[in-house]
């Protein structure tokens, strides 16, 4: 009896597995999260060039001779010592005693790409720029001004570095990070297969198809096959996001920042990832089967499928806000709750090394899971094949009674 | 017309009243099936007893229940009361794979080759995908489709998608067919096909079960019918046992016009030219033809005419059922066809 439901659940998934494939669609769900990683490459790429070209001010100088060519100096001397952008230095006019310079005119002028006048003397410097120049500038040319004008232009003592790798702190946070990206990538990666589910199943009610299945093989077959079929499908685009972001890698995309390594090592992590997904993918994609066997078109299925995607939405939010706060019971509840619990334990594996919560942790979704899919196909026999009154005008009470309502009763 | 009818209203049901059915093995034996949608009760009551190796009709207008009762015979959908074995099984789902199924709203996957989707039709039914390969081709060429066995079904016309949907209700050898309308959008010459294969099917002791609401499918096809409306059955049985609740009709025709014959003649006959119509009196044909010679009707011509399933249909199932199964439509193609 099993074995004839998972030879009738192999040839549903192997159908819908080799339809999707092999489907145009199914390119452009390839494609779909490429787009926009290019387009943000090229917005990146031309913002970044746009703001080089905008934002490479320039400091005119406009001081007594000397003073200004010492000042570019220090400033020559001490820039690449110093964090953050210096602007590049430049003179305007060297003054002559009694001199004085138009820096407001200067500043007026259009081509330029002067945004401050240093004026005055090194003892009694003068900035004039925009508010946030000054601020942003004067500590700086504070400092350039001492340093031209002291007498020590010998060299700056070397500094014996110790580097370290990261200290505890750093450690954290960084696995923080990588936590959290492990998250993002978790639920995106669920949405957007999930919602693949849904339309699949929708295609097959509008195609008159599900009539012939649910005749020929339990219900139950029929819904663990469409849910394994896309189980495939996902991993599929996930060995070729996978490849392609290796081979981007292997090219030398240098740009891509690169996570901290998490506390119970790559191959672990991506191996806890890989169960946690189909584990995310299976209670949702059941989720998600069942409002699609109780919906007849495409608009009854957005509207049903609504509450879950924002309720889902709202798991992943409290998951991340477990993750901000580790030992705490706010983590403790989101581990324990079957559908934050495969978000939690992710985050878990990114910034705690011991493995034996995640076997525990495991065996209970998967128990959750059992539970989850088992009502879901109930709830999707009793739902996807009813003739009578049009579905548009069943009522909320009967929505209820199909998705709470006992079994139908043989006398 | 106007014809005696026998009683119905203690009508219980075939499949306890019908001694010719004990000595029979039953490929599908139902009793008071019930099934209620949101209130809306779809089917009430219907009593089945189909014989194996026999062709069986379910008729009734659309609406009456049919498709709800053939789901429920399939175990597509649970009855709310009643009992249901097909083919041995209390649980028809566990004996799907002896069961041909072809849905009133026919589907195939529009993307799938013909040979494909037969194959694919079959590996539900427990087939090997191979075999299942192999046997579509081979049966659309027998069929003289087998040009279009590479085609996809979106390529395919109505009638021929309808056709290789057919064949993969039929490929894995099922001891039961069972087709819902399966004459809707045929046209003629397919009908014909269609009717050639059912028998073909019976003869070889396969168990075929249809729907239909054409009344001359079942009188040419079936052994028994159920006849159905409003979800009940009222009545279940032999084509032949239909016909019989209606006393045969007389047509009679005399040389006279009045005489002392005329008191032989039942209170409902009605006079039309030179003939007369008639119901056969519960007397029997001897002592009418001994009251009319012994009248000098001269009788001229006279027949006995059995009434036909149309008319049994409708002292059955009531004119308002008989009413809406002559205007029951085809399905219009856009709600059946394949999308």
């Amino acid at each position: 009896m099993l074995a004839d439901h998972f030879r009738a659940a192999w040839v549903v998934a192997r159908r819908d597995f080799t339809a999707v494939i092999f489907s145009k669609t199914f390119i452009f769900f390839l494609l779909g999260p490429l787009f926009p990683v290019f387009i943000g490459a090229m917005a990146g790429a031309l913002g970044a060039q746009v703001q080089h070209d905008l934002d490479n001010p320039q400091v005119a100088v406009a001081m007594p001779a000397q003073q200004g060519d010492a000042l570019i100096a220090a400033r020559d001397a001490l820039a690449p010592r110093m964090a953050g952008g210096v602007p590049e230095y430049v003179i305007a006019e060297r003054l002559k005693d009694g001199q004085t310079f138009d820096a407001r005119r200067l500043l007026g002028e259009k081509g330029n790409r002067v945004a401050a006048v240093l004026s005055g003397t090194l003892d009694a410097p003068v900035l004039t720029a925009t508010s946030d120049r000054v601020d942003q500038w004067q500590g700086q040319i504070a400092l350039f001004a001492k340093q031209a004008r002291s007498d020590d232009v010998g060299a700056f003592p070397a500094v014996k570095a110790d580097r370290l790798v990261a200290t505890a702190a750093s450690r954290r946070m960084d696995q923080a990070v990588t936590a959290q990206a492990g998250q993002v990538l978790l639920f995106l990666l669920t949405m957007l297969l999930a919602g693949m589910v849904l339309s699949n199943l929708v295609e097959e009610k509008a195609n008159k198809i599900i009539e012939v299945l649910a005749a020929a093989i339990p219900m139950d077959a029929l819904f663990l096959g469409k849910l394994f079929a896309m189980l495939a499908v996902s991993l599929v685009g996930i060995a070729v996001w996978g490849s392609v972001f290796g081979a981007l890698m292997l090219v030398g995309m240098k740009s891509v920042p690169l996570l901290a390594a998490p506390a119970v090592g790559w191959p672990m992590f991506m191996a806890l990832g890989f169960v946690y997904f189909a584990m995310a993918y299976l209670l949702l994609g059941s989720l998600f089967l069942s409002i699609g066997s109780m919906a007849s078109t495409v608009r009854e299925v957005q509207t049903l499928s609504m509450p879950v995607t924002m309720g889902q939405l709202m798991v992943f939010f409290f998951a991340s806000y477990a993750l901000a706060h580790p030992g705490t019971w706010v983590e403790a509840v989101s581990i324990v709750f079957p559908v934050s619990s495969l978000f939690a334990m992710l985050a878990r594996a990114a910034q705690s090394p011991a493995l034996w919560p995640h076997v525990v942790a495991l065996v209970w979704q998967a128990l959750c899971v059992a539970l989850i899919v088992r009502f879901g196909a109930q709830l999707f026999r009793r739902s996807v094949m009813k003739s009578g009154p049009s579905r548009a005008k069943r009522s909320w009470s009967a929505w209820a009674r199909a998705m709470f309502g006992a079994e139908a009763k043989i006398a | 017309m106007n014809m005696k009818i026998e009683p119905f209203s203690h009508f219980e049901g075939e499949a306890i009243s019908d001694p010719a059915l004990e000595t029979q093995e039953l490929a599908i034996e139902a009793r008071g099936l019930v099934k209620r949608f949101d209130g809306f009760t779809a089917v009430e009551g219907v009593d089945i007893a189909v014989p194996k190796g026999s062709i069986y009709g379910i008729l009734g207008p659309n609406g009456a229940g049919k498709t709800t009762t053939l789901r429920m015979l399939l175990g597509i959908i649970d009855p709310d009361s009643g009992y249901r074995r097909v083919l041995g099984s209390e649980r028809p789902t566990q004996v799907a794979r002896r069961i041909g199924y072809l849905p009133e709203e026919r589907g195939l996957y529009p993307a799938m080759k013909a040979a494909e989707a037969i194959a694919f039709l079959a590996s539900l039914r427990g087939m090997p995908l191979k075999e299942g390969r192999r046997k579509g081709r081979e049966m659309l060429e027998i069929h003289g489709l087998g040009y279009a066995a590479d085609r996809q079904i979106r390529q395919l016309s109505k009638g021929m998608a309808q056709q290789v949907q057919l064949l993969g209700t039929l490929v894995h050898e099922p001891d039961l067919v069972v087709l819902d309308e399966p004459f809707s959008g045929l046209d003629a010459l397919n009908q014909g096909k269609l009717e050639r294969m059912i028998r073909g099917l019976a003869e070889r002791g396969t168990t075929v079960i249809f729907s239909t609401h054409i009344i001359a499918h079942a009188e040419r096809l079936c052994d028994r019918i159920a006849i159905i409306a409003g979800g009940k059955v009222p009545f279940a049985g032999r084509v032949d046992e239909a016909r019989d609740r209606l006393r045969p009709q007389v047509r009679l025709e005399t040389r006279t016009r009045d005489g002392a014959w005329r008191a032989a003649l039942p209170a409902d006959a009605r006079s039309e030219g030179a003939f007369w119509h008639f119901t056969l009196p519960e007397t029997g044909t001897e002592p009418l033809l001994r009251a009319l010679i012994e009248g000098d009707a001269g009788i001229l011509s006279l027949s006995i005419e059995r009434p036909g399933l149309h008319d049994a249909f409708v002292a059955i199932a009531g004119e308002a059922a008989a009413h809406a199964l002559a205007e029951t439509k085809e399905p219009t193609s856009d709600a059946r066809g394949r999308r």
